[in-house]
């Protein structure tokens, strides 16, 4: 038995290291550049989430989280994103199975519990205008409107996105270069609903016990 | 099996048939994400509303609910896993926390001690007043 044919059986068995099986397909790379992607948008996040954090207090005479949140509104919100990040969840597992019909069944779920949330959002920022709470009021209404509405436009973009995506599947199909997207979007959409758990803990729940 | 040398996309589930017989269904794994989160937000609202908890110690309880939230999240709907063909994807997410707890913690810290060295809010406030 000659050495050369010891090699061979080695490297067929046993588990070949990462550093020695060549570049990664695609798909791996795409989607680890969207996760550093996500990574350095929830970075941003934080610094907004600082600032809130600071200027929580610096109300400058005007209203205050306790008397301006209303915790049905955010409850609902909160319900709305999460069953839609389960039905994002749920649209992928029909992709991945090539189910055409459940992937626009639950992206369209998706797309209507995201605008649901977001209905809910505008009418929230639309009402606490009304009432004089308006960004410019003060410094804490410039931080909770900047946060806030950031993470809703996040949504917007995420659900023009999906609305692309579906379009996408309808004209193209499941080729490679959709489902790399549609892996890109689940993956946004998930660590969108990571950003709300933070928004209505530290901005709406940790609000009305000040 | 052709996956192993690679490591994994992120939010992909395992496919490897070592992970396929330890695991749940593909919906099994959402399902039980949601159920959890939806006991952790429940959980986080109740804890906001009570009045049977001692009160200063609220604020850190949400903050322990959230962060157990985020790891639901990043587990059951994220696929972020400790397996070793995700060691890339979790070695990001690390640094991405480093970043965001030095941003948070720092800004807090160094603001809270700004404002206590500083003089009383309302006396500023006049100052700024008589410009």
């Amino acid at each position: 038995m000659s050495l050369a044919v010891a090699v061979s059986d080695v490297n067929e068995d046993s588990f070949v290291p990462a550093s020695e099986a060549g570049p990664a397909p695609k798909r791996i790379v795409v989607a680890f550049g969207f996760w550093v992607f996500l990574l350095s948008d929830i970075v941003m996040f934080s610094v907004l989430f600082a600032a809130y954090a600071v200027l929580v207090r610096a109300t400058a005479g005007g209203p205050s989280g306790v008397q301006l949140f209303n915790q049905v509104n955010v409850a609902v919100q909160t319900a709305c994103l999460l069953i839609s990040s389960y039905t994002c969840g749920m649209m992928s597992l029909a992709v991945s199975a090539r189910q055409r019909f459940n992937t626009y069944i639950f992206a369209l779920v998706t797309f209507v519990l995201g605008a649901a949330f977001l209905y809910l959002e505008v009418h929230e920022f639309a009402s606490m205008i009304a009432r004089g709470a308006a960004p410019q009021r003060s410094a804490f209404l410039s931080a909770f409107f900047t946060v806030v509405g950031c993470h809703g436009l996040h949504v917007t973009a995420g659900l023009i996105w999906l609305a692309v995506m579906m379009a996408q599947v309808a004209f193209k199909g499941f080729r490679p270069s959709v489902d790399r997207r549609l892996l890109c979007f689940a993956l946004f959409w998930h660590a969108l609903d990571i950003i709300w758990v933070w928004l209505f803990t530290a901005v709406y729940l940790m609000g009305i016990r000040l | 099996m052709t996956d192993a040398p690679y490591d994994r996309a992120p939010g992909e589930i395992s496919t490897t048939a070592e992970a396929q017989r330890l695991t749940l269904s593909d919906f099994g794994i959402y399902t039980v994400g949601l159920v959890l989160a939806v006991i952790l937000t429940a959980t986080s609202f109740w804890v906001a509303n009570t009045s049977l908890l001692w009160a200063p110690g609220v604020a850190m309880g949400l903050v322990v609910l959230a962060i157990a939230q985020m790891g639901v999240h990043l587990v059951f709907f994220l696929h972020i896993t400790t397996g070793p063909d995700n060691t890339n994807n979790v070695l990001a997410l690390a640094f991405g926390l480093l970043i965001v707890f030095l941003v948070v913690v720092g800004s807090l810290w160094i603001m809270t001690n700004l404002n206590d060295n500083m003089m009383p809010m309302s006396e500023l406030m006049n100052l700024q007043m008589q410009h």
